[in-house]
């Protein structure tokens, strides 16, 4: 490219980038540096922008009052068994539609983008009562099983944009061999596709680990309660005690900040596959 | 279930109501403000985020030192639910202990602090701020993605004929992109529209209202029991979206003929 660049317009791209990154990380920043500050340094004025202090008394606190611990027990066993249903479906569901033509394919696609629009939460109440029927409300299995039927779309989807990026010959090949179809799927392409398929199971249990509406409404007792469910019972109680709540925030963040380092590139490019392509 | 009279606390009486549960939230003063608030708060979040992430796909799209490190940074707001993006903005926009305020001292551009979330208008500039702070990254990717796509071959052509940056910008990039660029801002509007979980989490739709949108609206009404009137705005929230996604899928379409 042989485009002109003025020694303003660098200053001002510099500029830019740095400015954007501090907006960016700096609520992260925040967020930990308050979490590590003892009760007192919180509310200390002038605010402290590095603790002289670097306490984990709030973090003892989650763990010895509250019941975080439970609460972190219950979100990765809701978030890993989701993740792994759901990426193993739509893995089957993805190949379908990407190798199979058959009547009414389109519409499948369209409905699932579709159903991508409309948020889970807006059928809250007739969920409730469908789960109160089933007697699911407050058992961990009902709730594993509205999350699962939620992701399963947008997972297909993202799949279908991978197996279409692997050419049909690899399986050909496997199935001339004498493979049957489902050992070439799982011996051949699973393999080719793993960063794909690793991607598709981060983003399925970040979105079950994140969840908040449903888990609110469906889980009454607070031995089922999920991390961000029993975050909402500290917002929402009167006097907001944001040593407590930051550590909870940061413990949150860490791990599905830690996976998504990993994913990132793998869900962008599921994201405008499924998004762009359409 | 958005034709019937039903409450959690009223379980025996549900009836059949017809349009009844319509009636009252076309009645009900807060439907008609979350609905204007709705607005407000796609438009003013969806054109910050679009130029900011225009801006940022433009200078990301040529390699610099250390591009990989800066994409996934600026990348990471990505992996926080809006419900924590509420809280974490809710603690910094705080008026006695907020950084913002402090830092807004420091450098002198307010003197007294200023109650964020306490005021409407206020509130509903620092719920819009959380929301760009997110979304930006979307529009970055989608973009990008976007830019990537755009031959070289256009830009020395252009650059031969003598055109300048921003000539080439708006006459080679921009209507090259247009299809994406539309159909990104179309998805967006219909996110942003359906994601309570930043206002839910920083104000939850306080004070007095001033920052409930519809969808906020609808799950305070799930809260308070009123399951049959929680339906009927999804009723009404999900006729929205169809129509919204109506326009995004006759766009995808006209996109595939050339």
């Amino acid at each position: 490219m042989i485009i002109r660049t003025t020694k303003l317009g660098r200053i001002a791209k510099v500029a830019f980038l740095v400015s954007w990154l501090i907006v960016t990380v700096f609520p992260l920043y925040w967020i930990v540096i308050t979490a590590l500050k003892s009760p007192g340094a919180i509310n200390a004025y002038p605010l402290q922008y590095w603790p002289k202090v670097i306490s984990f008394e709030n973090f003892a606190g989650l763990f010895g009052q509250a019941n975080f611990g439970i609460y972190m027990v219950n979100s990765l066993i809701a978030a890993t068994i989701t993740a792994a249903v759901v990426t193993l479906i739509s893995l089957l569901s993805g190949y379908i539609i990407a190798r199979f033509v058959f009547r009414g394919r389109g519409a499948v696609m369209s409905a699932f983008l579709v159903t991508q629009m409309i948020p889970a939460f807006i059928a809250l109440g007739p969920l409730y009562t469908m789960m109160t029927h089933l007697g699911l409300v407050d058992t961990r299995g009902g709730l594993i099983l509205v999350y699962i039927a939620m992701l399963i779309p947008f997972s297909t989807i993202m799949l279908r944009g991978f197996f279409e990026n692997v050419p049909d010959a690899l399986e050909e090949a496997a199935m001339i061999d004498g493979c049957s179809r489902l050992r070439a799927l799982f011996r051949i392409l699973v393999p080719v596709m793993f960063p794909g398929i690793a991607a598709a199971f981060i983003f399925n249990f970040v979105n079950t680990w994140n969840e908040l509406f449903l888990s609110v409404t469906l889980m009454n007792s607070d031995a089922n309660k999920t991390i961000p469910a029993a975050l909402n019972g500290f917002v929402t109680s009167y006097n907001i005690e944001w040593g407590p709540l930051s550590a909870a925030a940061v413990l949150t963040i860490v791990p599905t900040l830690i996976m998504f380092a990993f994913a990132s590139k793998y869900i962008v490019q599921g994201l405008t596959a499924g998004a762009v392509k359409g | 279930m958005a034709f019937r009279n039903w409450n959690l606390n009223d379980l025996r009486n549900t009836d059949w109501i017809g349009l009844g549960n319509f009636g009252t939230i076309f009645s009900d003063s807060q439907f008609w403000t979350s609905l204007t608030n709705s607005a407000f708060w796609v438009i003013g979040s969806l054109i910050p985020q679009l130029v900011i992430g225009f801006a940022l796909a433009l200078w990301l799209r040529r390699r610099f030192f250390l591009r990989g490190l800066y994409q996934s940074l600026v990348f990471f707001p990505w992996a926080v639910s809006g419900f924590l993006i509420g809280i974490l903005f809710r603690w910094m926009f705080n008026a006695e202990f907020g950084v913002v305020n402090d830092l807004l001292e420091k450098t002198h551009l307010i003197s007294t602090p200023i109650s964020w979330l306490a005021e409407p208008t206020t509130a509903m500039i620092s719920v819009i701020i959380a929301n760009v702070w997110y979304g930006v990254t979307f529009f970055a990717i989608m973009i990008l993605a976007a830019l990537q796509s755009v031959p070289d071959e256009l830009y020395e052509a252009a650059a031969m004929d003598g055109a300048g940056k921003i000539r080439t910008l708006f006459s080679v990039t921009l209507p090259y992109i247009r299809t994406t660029l539309a159909l990104t801002v179309l998805l967006r509007v219909i996110w942003i529209f359906n994601f309570p979980d930043i206002i839910y989490g920083m104000t939850g739709g306080g004070p007095g209202g001033a920052t409930q949108i519809v969808t906020t609206y609808m799950i305070t009404l799930t809260q308070q029991g009123n399951y049959g009137t929680a339906s009927a705005v999804g009723l009404i929230v999900v006729f929205i979206l169809l129509v919204f996604a109506s326009f995004y899928l006759m766009a995808t379409r006209e996109r595939k003929e050339p």
